[in-house]
């Protein structure tokens, strides 16, 4: 087990520092020059040499990296090139905002996805178990940021329960004002998630519904409603962590989408305003948060599915 | 494509089969519609997409114009049908690129020695938890308005996806008693991949095939969206909700269609996806104890 999980925290580093390469690559090594995309077409060269030699894009690459990496090591991780403000400390208030979000549609998703999954598994040859598998389906194939909109003209607009969007201006100090603006944009993220999690969790747990270990439950006395909660759920959800944990990274790239669409003031709106700015610095750090985040969660999955599958925890 | 050629043998049958299922006949119906509508809009729309018409602002669905016409009198059907020829573009580059790569790492993590195999089985494991939209976005940034942007940022996210699924069948099938026949009867690599490896790789590859590009064309959506897809005059879907969202309260129903478009293509692509499953597969095959839709 001890050996498993150095070998996972392993791959995590390396992953992580991959990912720091790729991101750094991505936007030193492309765009041509990040001072003359600062300095705008009329700049002079002194002009542009002069910003080149602030933002230190006129030394080596590696060098330029290494600093880079030993900023974000050290929790700084750089200044916005077009306002200036502290790229961390930005981040930090904005994920105040897409924290919340995110966490609580991960919760409500995995809860309704699952719990629907195992019924439209148990039931799959009547009705509201086809019924359930349609759905699955339709919500798979709806784009998130649509369901929002169309969320927003019937509860917004049309029945005025909620608000259409924005945040209030004292964040978290108005808290039910917070949480109200909050509702329509997590059941939005949640519907993505749950509706893959439900196909997954019913096929997961179909597959388990035929295995000799239920029927011996069975034969053992238990119901089939009791046989399948005890045995066959614990079996089938082993595999439904590990795409819980591939959800998250999705669900972190909704809320890019879905913080625009409710004009949330979170990390993914900040995220889209960086691109169309072209903050490269800005943006570099976004994504390598982000990107360290889905990781890292990567990792506690895997790890946690060793630890609650004793096959998987015994082995070598 | 050299899957195409690999499943050119059966591909009569591969169609057949698909065509039994109830979500192949729906996904291909639905799939064939978004195509027929992209053709169509190469040939004819009813207007011009681009054609601005102030006395048809806002033009009300099933008149003159029939799914009605947006602030500036710009034809929402001819929009629609346009923006199919884009999104089915998107789809098509995205996918063909995804395939191309991901038959390119699957087969170099299990063809060459093992080092270099197993360098390439790491380098997918990191690259596979790389969010493919953050990819997507970092390219948006640094090239911002090009269509090709978002092909090869999906393609290369979506082929990394499609290689780690490739690989493990690969694996599959190279350790079958045909393949350890065919080399101990002196078949070299080039005849066993050609011969063994993609045809019988070929119906995972279908699989996955039509689900990337169903993820492709919400992808798309979603970055056209943000304002960071193929650029302005081109009506993409995602583009027009975005232009529409400011009137959201004055006309929620121009919303529908572009939505609906997006639903219904990708609904296609999953359900084709869900075919070629069970086609490929006997077990998933409607059978008595299996549910009607043959989910996976």
């Amino acid at each position: 087990m001890a050996l498993i999980l150095i070998r996972r925290l392993g791959l995590l580093l390396v992953s992580l520092l991959v990912a720091s390469v790729l991101v750094f690559a991505a936007l030193r090594l492309l765009p041509g020059d990040v001072a003359q995309v600062i300095a705008g077409t009329r700049a002079s060269p002194e002009q542009v040499d002069r910003i080149a030699h602030q933002l230190g894009t006129d030394r080596p690459l590696v060098i330029q990296y290494l600093h880079w990496l030993g900023g974000v090591l050290s929790g700084d991780v750089g200044h916005s090139a077009v306002n200036g403000v502290s790229v961390s400390g930005e981040l930090g208030q904005k994920l105040t905002v897409t924290g919340p979000l995110v966490a609580a549609a991960t919760l409500l998703g995995a809860l309704v996805g699952v719990s629907l999954g195992i019924v439209a598994a148990a039931r799959h040859r009547r009705r509201s178990g086809i019924v359930l598998s349609v759905l699955s389906q339709l919500g798979l194939a709806v784009p998130s940021f649509w369901v929002g909109l169309m969320a927003t003209t019937v509860f917004a607009v049309h029945w005025r329960w909620l608000p259409a969007g924005g945040f209030p201006a004292g964040g978290w100090n108005e808290p039910a004002a917070a949480v109200r603006s909050l509702v329509l944009p997590v059941l939005t993220l949640a519907l993505l998630e749950g509706a893959v999690l439900l196909r997954f969790t019913r096929s997961a747990t179909l597959e388990v519904l035929h295995a000799d270990y239920l029927r011996t439950a069975r034969a053992k006395g238990l119901t089939r409603g009791r046989a399948l909660l005890r045995h066959g759920v614990r079996n089938a959800l082993l595999p439904v962590l590990s795409v819980l944990g591939l959800e998250f990274a999705s669900l972190l790239l909704g809320a890019v989408v879905i913080e625009n669409v409710f004009s949330l003031p979170g990390a993914g709106q900040m995220l889209v305003t960086d691109v169309g700015n072209r903050d490269l610095v800005k943006v570099q750090g976004t994504v390598l948060l982000v990107t360290a985040v889905i990781l890292v969660v990567g990792f506690l999955v895997d790890v946690g599915h060793h630890l609650l599958d004793p096959r998987l925890r015994d082995a070598r | 494509m050299s899957a195409g050629a690999g499943a050119g043998r059966g591909a009569g049958g591969i169609v057949r089969g698909v065509l039994r299922t109830r979500s192949g006949r729906l996904g291909a119906a639905l799939s064939g519609l978004i195509v027929l509508a992209a053709l169509v809009s190469l040939v004819w729309t009813p207007y011009d997409p681009t054609q601005v018409d102030p006395a048809d602002s806002w033009a009300p669905p099933f008149g003159r114009h029939p799914l009605g016409a947006d602030r500036l009198g710009r034809d929402l059907c001819s929009q629609l049908l346009a923006g199919a020829r884009i999104t089915l573009a998107v789809a098509v580059g995205t996918t063909a690129l995804a395939a191309v790569i991901g038959l390119a790492l699957a087969l170099s993590a299990v063809l060459p020695p093992p080092p270099v195999a197993r360098g390439v089985v790491h380098l997918v494991d990191v690259l596979v938890a790389f969010p493919l939209l953050l990819i997507a976005l970092v390219l948006a940034a640094v090239f911002p308005g090009r269509t090709w942007t978002t092909v090869v940022a999906l393609g290369l996210g979506l082929g990394v996806q499609v290689g780690r699924v490739t690989r493990g069948e690969l694996r599959r099938v190279l350790a079958t008693d045909y393949v350890l026949a065919a080399r101990a009867a002196g078949a070299g690599t080039g005849r066993i991949v050609r011969r063994h490896l993609l045809p019988n790789v070929a119906p995972t590859l279908w699989v996955q095939l039509s689900l990337t590009a169903g993820v492709a064309v919400v992808a798309e959506a979603a970055l056209s969206y943000l304002g960071l897809g193929p650029p302005p005059p081109a009506p993409s879907w995602g583009r027009s909700l975005h232009d529409l969202q400011p009137y959201l309260t004055l006309r929620p129903l121009v919303l529908l269609w572009p939505g609906l478009a997006i639903v219904l293509t990708v609904l296609g692509f999953n359900l084709l996806g869900d075919g070629l499953r069970e086609a490929a597969d006997p077990h998933l095959r409607p059978a008595p104890h299996t549910a009607v839709d043959g989910a996976p």
